[in-house]
């Protein structure tokens, strides 16, 4: 038991430290999401083409509604699948 | 009449030829310049790959216009839009001042891409 108690880990263990916690739209001080550049949606897309939740990327509710109408306008123009099985 | 600035996008039908894609966007061009609307930009995205078949077809000719126009303008282009079999697809969405603003800074951006390819081709000419 003795031996345990000096076993350090090199780097922590991330188990849910993954879900950034901070809105990166609000951070960086974006005025405005644009439907017209799939790339960076693609980020806030699931493989299967879904829209990612809030808890998972972490965004404000303000950037999450304009995310949600630009990805659903990029979907109406076919710049993004409504569906897909291997996107990314 | 308050003018909003709008802005479209719309999907040609791929099987057109080429003079028939241009004289679907002169027709266009010309019903806004009827409507009493200005042209500020256009960007022709050519032809590209959907990510969903559209009446059968993977790909798409996409134009863009961002024009300033009165607001009773917009009813007529739709529906010539949705008269008119070879475009595929349209979205008018105004423009609000975020989206302006964001629009002219797009424009610097591919201006200053259209540039850089310029200069490199001429240096490697000089160099052989």
């Amino acid at each position: 038991m003795a031996e345990n108690k000096n076993v350090r880990y090199l780097n922590p263990i991330a188990i849910d430290t993954k879900s950034e916690r901070y809105c990166r739209f609000r951070e960086k001080g974006f005025k405005y999401i644009d439907y017209k550049d799939p790339d960076f949606l693609l980020m806030l897309i699931n493989e299967q083409g879904k829209i990612l939740p809030r808890r998972l990327t972490g965004t404000s509710l303000k950037y999450q509604r304009r995310v949600g109408k630009a990805i659903k306008k990029a979907r109406h123009l076919a710049l993004l699948p409504y569906l897909a099985d291997q996107l990314h | 009449m308050t003018r909003n600035r709008y802005e479209t996008v719309f999907i040609i039908t791929p099987v057109l030829s080429d003079e028939q894609t241009k004289d679907v966007i002169k027709k266009y061009k010309e019903l806004l310049k009827d409507k009493g609307a200005k042209l500020t930009h256009e960007e022709n995205w050519g032809m590209r790959k959907l990510a969903y078949p559209i009446q059968k077809k993977s790909t798409g000719f996409y134009y863009l216009m961002e024009f300033d126009a009165d607001p009773a303008a917009i009813l007529p282009l739709e529906t010539e839009f949705r008269r008119d079999e070879r475009v595929i697809r349209f979205l008018t969405t105004r423009m609000d001042k975020f989206h302006v603003e964001y629009a002219e800074g797009r424009r610097d951006r591919e201006a200053d891409r259209r540039e850089k390819p310029k200069q490199t081709p001429a240096g490697t000419e000089t160099k052989a």
